[in-house]
């Protein structure tokens, strides 16, 4: 997801970090938002936020919240956690711009997971009844979840978990819904930026945008690519010394062990 | 002021009226309908104002939520549809989109209460006042008739942040005259007593004025205090009211555990400990039945409140 968040942020948004409320923003609302920090690391590169805040993430009095919170933080378009909600509020933003004539695009960043919740397609329903394509909403498709359902496989007995959707069914079902469904590869920068290009380019049919994107969860960090059980878990000093190494950030991963001796 | 009962609208038919004036004049308001325009009365404002009348299909919870973000956009949301499909089952997304983000969404179902057309339990949502007041940033507002609901609900429009009004299905009686204005908070004293104090709220207020005078028949003098605000309530009103006269009564078409009875008993218990009866329904699931049958078996036409009062006062 950061692959692609980021570039929204640097390359695809038309926003003002220094005027956040910005009447005609591209709006971004992050459904899936148990990946706040993700968020909160890009918007601070992108000048919303000192970087030093992020060090107060979840802490008492915080702006950065667990899950992101507009009230509190300038530049959260919506506020989110409970899923499903989000997309259906980034829809009604992309209402909004149609009913007051504005050009401005609101994106929802979706789970593959959060696509169970009943209210993803209540929204994929309606949103289709109208001309949004200023809609766009980009499923982070990494095909794991927290828990989910387990199948057996291997002669050892060693269980992995079902993906929340299968190989093609997002597609599917984001067609049969009547959407334009785009998909990339979510780690290619070139492939991101020509995929988002394309789903800002109207259709004449008028019609919201899905894209399926191609994630790898904890993708380059040896012991987490692709292990469920990274959704939700701390790092010590040494694990996050090693994903800085495996992300080829040598001085990043040295200065993270020598923080932890003092 | 003195008030005498004559036919009022519909609740649902003055909000189909009423945001359809307030969208002539304000280009903010837009109404989204759960696909039952032609029972709420949203058909109103459709007619006149097609553009802005945002079919959300039967999908509560997107509704509420895509309300949420068109407020963002400076847009003021109206929602039309069953109270029950209103604020139960949509209840996480006014939590997590409208009240934690102070929305400026009115949600302003009909179907509140008993009387919904026949159609039963399912629809019959009775704990509506208690599940909204205990949201925090929520504003909960129960007009006692027509000319209140109408006043509310332009009020709404002014007021930056989440709202909700209970409006009813079918014509009550009004009581209030024509140009009666509505202001968050304060009480209403509608009759003075002095042996006992009877809060009322929404279209119940009227019937609890019929009763009073009853009560008034049979020798009991009984001071009528309506409750239009549920939310925030007028603590100095309601310990004002209850101090002259001790005693005091509670009665809605609604839930006693959480809805009126709930709060004037919170508020009375923490400032002025006053005996509290509580009228109204209790603990249980309603069903279908004529207007006029199930405010007599639940006890809340005119005549059954002041039976009901008058029996507990003998019972001491």
């Amino acid at each position: 997801m950061a692959d692609f968040m980021t570039a929204l942020y640097f390359n695809v948004l038309d926003i003002r970090p220094s005027e956040p409320d910005w009447p005609d923003r591209d709006r971004i609302v992050l459904s899936k938002g148990h990946s706040s920090i993700g968020l909160y690391a890009v918007m601070a590169h992108r000048g919303y936020l000192p970087l030093e805040e992020l060090r107060t993430f979840d802490s008492i009095h915080t702006r950065l919240q667990g899950h992101p919170e507009m009230t509190r933080l300038p530049g959260i378009d919506m506020s989110t956690g409970s899923l499903g909600q989000g997309i259906s509020a980034a829809m009604g933003m992309a209402l909004g711009a149609k009913l007051l004539d504005k050009s401005f695009h609101a994106f929802a960043i979706v789970g593959d997971g959060e696509c169970q919740e009943g209210q993803v397609w209540e929204c994929a329903m309606a949103a289709a009844r109208y001309p949004l394509s200023n809609f766009i909403v980009i499923v982070d498709h990494n095909k794991l979840q927290q828990f989910g359902w387990l199948k057996e496989i291997g002669p050892d007995g060693t269980r992995f978990p079902f993906p929340p959707e299968d190989d093609g069914e997002l597609v599917r079902k984001w067609t049969a819904f009547g959407w334009r469904v785009l998909e990339m590869d979510g780690h290619d920068m070139a492939d991101i930026l020509r995929v988002l290009d394309e789903a800002l380019t109207p259709g004449d049919d008028q019609r919201p945008v899905c894209i399926v994107a191609h994630t790898v969860k904890g993708k380059g960090v040896s012991y987490m690519e692709g292990d469920y059980r990274w959704h939700a878990q701390v790092l010590t000093a040494e694990l996050a010394a090693q994903a800085f190494a495996d992300l080829g950030e040598p001085g990043l991963a040295a200065a993270t062990l020598e923080r932890s001796d003092k | 002021m003195s008030y005498e009962l004559s036919k009022g609208l519909a609740l649902r038919e003055v909000f189909g009226r009423t945001v359809t004036e307030l969208a002539e004049t304000d280009q903010r308001v837009v109404v989204l309908d759960g696909d039952v325009g032609s029972s709420t009365k949203g058909d109103i404002f459709e007619k006149i104002h097609p553009a802005r009348y945002l079919q959300m299909g039967i999908a509560e919870q997107n509704m509420l939520s895509v309300a949420a973000g068109l407020a963002t956009t400076g847009l003021i949301p109206y929602i039309s549809t069953f109270t029950a499909f209103a604020v139960v089952r949509p209840l996480d997304q006014i939590r997590v989109s409208i009240a934690q983000t102070r929305a400026n969404v009115k949600i302003t179902p009909s179907y509140a209460g008993m009387f919904t057309g026949s159609t039963g339990m399912s629809h019959i949502i009775l704990d509506d006042l208690g599940l909204m007041r205990g949201l925090p940033n929520m504003v909960v507002i129960a007009p006692a008739d027509d000319m209140e609901a109408a006043a509310a609900l332009r009020w709404s429009a002014q007021y930056e942040g989440p709202v909700y009004i209970r409006l009813i299905r079918d014509a009550t009686d009004r009581i209030f005259p024509e140009g009666f204005g509505f202001s968050l908070g304060p009480v209403v004293p509608i009759a003075d007593g002095s042996d006992i104090t009877v809060f009322s709220t929404s279209t119940q207020t009227p019937r609890s004025f019929a009763a009073v005078r009853i009560l008034a028949g049979r020798g009991i003098s009984a001071k009528l205090v309506h409750v239009p605000t549920i939310k925030p309530i007028d603590v100095a009103g309601i310990v004002n009211a209850a101090a002259e006269t001790g005693r005091v009564f509670t009665v809605e078409e609604g839930a006693v555990v959480g809805g009126l009875g709930g709060a004037v008993a919170e508020v009375l218990s923490e400032h002025l400990p006053t005996r509290v009866t509580r009228l109204g329904l209790d603990d249980v699931y309603v069903a279908s039945g004529s207007n006029a049958a199930l405010l007599d078996v639940y006890g809340l036409s005119g005549q059954r409140v002041a039976d009901q009062i008058e029996s507990a006062l003998l019972r001491g």
